[in-house]
């Protein structure tokens, strides 16, 4: 409820006079318990009304505190990569006979916050919802911020041909393109809002937006635009293993790292994601601890293949690889980053044995770069796209300039063309052929290595290229397309992690990137907040959390 | 003077078109893509298309303006592109926190201002002079994000006896006029109110000590008054200068601090225009940009019209 604010010239004067006498006095901050406060780095509350905007972290304070997808993510352990586990179904299995055809079990005695029941129907509405134009439930925005992740899944509007379908109140099918092992990563995207609630808020997204209603472990109780969110536990939830601890949690919008590190200090929040590396010392030195761990990101340079790119030539490519001295950046970043081996990090299932090793050798790199016809006379000219910000691009400013500083030692010019975050995201989507490239050879932007098609086939299928998908070097290997192939018709997971190792191997015996490191996303936290576990994903729980 | 008031009152009405269309066109003009901040970097383009049709972006600019200024006739301002709220409703969040803060800030910078002018003033070329007045040069001087920054970490990462952010423990749907919320207000109106207390203490410096040099004080010092009877003379003269400049001011400040309120995350309109530029939302940017630029045509139509009612040569201009 909206309070009053009664506003009078004396109730300024009273209370301009009460500000400037209260800036002397001395108040500790107070502490509600079992209470959370987090300080996220999103300059908004992101959208609550089933599928999230804000990206991963919008996933992660808002969509899977909400919400179920049919499959989850495993966010229980620290020490392994977090995989797919059941969650509003049971189990899926595909077709032995047909490989397009995915059943999936739905999970009985599932609710929604509003009490309403989940079922077969409200799998078939919640898709609807997101592809169907003529459905009410149709949301053109809500569809712009997740189909994209879910590929295979058969939709003709023309026909109105549906890849989904019900068998009976709790069985599903799924139709794919053709067959694709990569269906369940793509499945889990998808949070199912409640239809019930849907329809009690007058079939309003917007509305059902402020009182909204999923199956998740936390149910909304508040949300003031760019202000806060507050959560509380949903006690029927089906799991209960991810019953929270916690009796509230509070997420607040700070985007900015210093604005963040100077609520941690003051009091106002328990926990910040992402603070700045050069306020890490400091947090540490007032008794703050730090989480952090190994999780899905590469920080690379994405390479144009087009005609005329300097990259082209491999020699080249595994010289700038060579040429980068990876602990340096580690350094420059606090220590808060792991050195990169490759597009995914060599404790994941995907990585493969490639022989050509990331390692620091400007001798090699020069050898390299004399081989292909460069030297001291004849330096290797490129032009690269950074940001001076971005999500997930660390700091990119300084880490670009001292890549800069290393390529030059062995013989790469690199000019850099430094532009804001969301026109470097609108070059990246019109590819290396596009004129608003202006020639690059290549384009700074960190990508996550989550799933198999957001860490390989959209940057290494050939027909992915602009405007078909972001491909954005138009790079082109049959062989490699062969490969991903075997690895989408591989339903055994060890076989298709097989598949999935033998592509990264290829990728990077051919220095298809120029790759850095892996972000491990620090978080800084009082000594009250207990029971984190830092899962080695995008998404973290807050169930297991409490404070003391 | 009716004629004059009617005749004013009917200017606002070109002088509104005037703006819908510099607003409107302000925004378009600006590079980008209105989409490209709100759907995900790798949505495909089919699907962004679908997106700017149920916007209405892939009309002609003309087009789209007439239908935008059709529905701000009647109050509507649309929906904004990022959030999917009315823009009519997060203004209706963020002004009345504005308010706050520039009344605050105002009334910080005037007190302050008027004192230190007014000793200044009075005491020309002396050393209590030369360090009011330099207090308002650096008052004037010195970036507000930058003192913002300072005073959060003193107070409140240091000392830790201010909050550094927010509107109060609940945010600003539950603030009160008491003392938890108070403590919220002090950094960023003191931030606000330096550049106010330098411009007035300057003014009033000047005023004053113009006014010291008049006959009138000469005269009223023969006639034997006491020095306040003088002083508060002095004070009725230079008065009117000094609450046009502090009117002046809180219009400024009024049109929303961006840097002190994304400083201190203050939920105004200042902030809502710092999201409104990096979403590229421009829905919510035309529209706050819009009731800004409104509120300043009807402050000076009120000054104008209050002004004729002073001075009653102005309506027979």
């Amino acid at each position: 409820m909206r309070s009053k604010r009664p506003f009078s010239l004396r109730n300024l004067a009273i209370g301009a006079a009460a500000a400037i006498l209260l800036a002397g006095t001395v108040s500790a901050p107070a502490r509600a318990g079992g209470t959370l406060r987090v300080g996220m780095t999103a300059a908004d509350i992101p959208l609550s009304w089933g599928q999230p905007d804000q990206g991963f972290e919008g996933f992660r304070f808002m969509g899977l505190m909400l919400y179920d997808g049919l499959i989850n993510w495993d966010m229980s352990s620290a020490d392994k990569a977090s995989g797919l586990i059941p969650g509003l179904a049971e189990s899926w299995s595909v077709d032995e006979a047909d490989k397009t055809k995915w059943t999936f079990k739905i999970r009985k005695g599932a609710k929604f916050h509003d009490g309403s029941e989940f079922d077969a129907d409200a799998v078939l509405w919640n898709f609807d919802r997101l592809f169907d134009k003529d459905s009410p439930q149709y949301s053109a925005r809500m569809a712009s911020l997740v189909n994209f992740r879910i590929p295979s899944l058969v939709y003709d509007a023309d026909t109105n041909t549906k890849g989904w379908k019900k068998i009976d109140s709790h069985t599903v099918e799924f139709t794919t393109k053709s067959p694709d092992s990569f269906f369940p990563y793509q499945i889990c995207y998808i949070l199912m809002s409640s239809p019930a609630q849907f329809e009690a808020t007058g079939s309003d997204w917007n509305k059902f937006a402020q009182n909204p209603s999923g199956t998740g472990p936390w149910k909304l109780t508040q949300i003031v635009p760019r202000e806060r969110a507050e959560f509380v536990p949903f006690k029927e939830h089906w799991d209960e293993t991810r019953q929270p601890k916690l009796d509230k949690v509070v997420t607040i919008p700070i985007p900015d790292p210093n604005a963040r590190t100077a609520a941690l200090l003051s009091g106002q929040v328990d926990w910040i994601e992402a603070p700045a590396p050069d306020a890490i010392p400091r947090l540490e030195e007032r008794g703050m601890v730090m989480s952090s761990n190994l999780y899905p990101h590469v920080w690379s340079w994405h390479l144009s293949r087009v005609e005329g790119s300097p990259w082209n030539d491999i020699r080249v490519r595994k010289a700038a690889n060579l040429a980068i001295d990876r602990d340096g950046i580690v350094s420059l970043l606090g220590g808060y980053a792991v050195k990169a081996s490759g597009h995914v990090s060599p404790a994941d299932p995907w990585y493969g044995s490639p022989s050509f090793k990331l390692e620091y050798n400007p001798d090699a790199a020069k050898a390299l770069l004399a081989e292909a016809g460069f030297g001291p006379d004849n330096p290797v000219k490129v032009k690269m796209m950074i940001s001076a910000s971005g999500s997930g691009q660390m700091l990119p400013l300084p880490m670009n300039e001292y890549m800069q500083q290393n390529l030059a030692e062995v013989g790469i010019e690199v000019e850099f063309e430094v532009m804001e975050w969301q026109s470097l995201l609108d070059r990246w989507r019109a590819g290396a052929k596009a004129e608003q490239a202006q020639g690059a050879n290549g384009i700074n932007v960190s990508y996550t290595t989550q799933d198999p098609y957001s860490s390989f086939t959209r940057f290494l299928r050939c027909d992915l290229h602009a405007p078909a998908g972001v491909n954005w070097g138009y790079h082109c290997d049959a062989e490699m397309d062969e490969l991903l192939n075997n690895a989408s018709l591989a339903f055994d997971p060890v076989e298709r992690d097989g598949w999935l190792a033998k592509v990264h191997t290829r990728e990077v015996d051919n220095a298809l990137f120029l790759w850095v490191v892996h972000d491990v996303a620090p978080r800084a936290m009082t000594k009250q907040v207990k029971g984190f576990i830092q899962a080695r994903n995008w998404f973290q729980s807050l169930t297991p959390v409490s404070m003391e | 003077m009716l004629n004059y008031i009617i005749r004013r009152v009917l200017y606002v009405i070109p002088i509104g078109l005037g703006v819908t269309v510099l607003v409107f066109a302000l925004v378009h003009m600006s590079p980008g893509d209105p989409l490209s901040a709100v759907v995900p970097p790798d949505a495909p383009e089919e699907m962004v298309q679908d997106l700017r049709k149920a916007y209405g972006f892939d009309k002609p600019l003309p087009v789209q303006y007439v239908t935008w200024l059709g529905r701000v006739l009647v109050g509507d301002l649309g929906v904004s592109v990022a959030r999917g709220r009315e823009v009519v409703e997060e203004l209706r969040i963020a002004v009345p926190n504005t308010f706050i803060l520039a009344a605050g800030g105002t009334l910080l910078g005037f007190t302050l201002g008027a004192i230190l002018g007014g000793i200044a003033g009075f005491f020309q070329g002396r050393w209590i002079d030369k360090l009011a007045t330099s207090i308002a040069i650096t008052g004037v001087s010195v970036p507000h994000y930058w003192l913002g920054l300072v005073l959060v970490i003193i107070f409140s990462v240091e000392m830790n006896v201010l909050p550094s952010i927010g509107m109060g423990p609940g945010g600003s749907t539950a603030w009160e006029w008491d003392a938890e919320h108070m403590r919220h207000l002090v950094l960023p109106v003191i931030t606000l109110a330096v550049i106010p207390m330098g411009l007035i203490t300057r003014t009033v410096r000047a005023t004053v000590a113009e006014i010291l040099n008049q006959e009138f004080v000469q005269a009223l010092h023969a006639k034997g008054l006491f020095q306040r009877q003088v002083l508060a003379h002095i004070v009725r003269n230079a008065a009117p200068t000094t609450l046009a400049v502090m009117g002046l001011q809180l219009g400024y400040l009024l049109g929303g601090s961006i840097l002190v309120e994304t400083v201190f995350q203050w939920p105004g309109t200042g902030s809502l225009l710092n999201s409104a530029i990096f979403e590229r939302d421009l829905p919510l940017l035309q529209g706050t940009i819009l009731v800004l630029a409104m509120f300043f045509v009807l402050l000076n139509l009120i000054v104008d019209i209050l002004q004729s009612a002073i001075d009653p040569r102005m309506s027979r201009r």
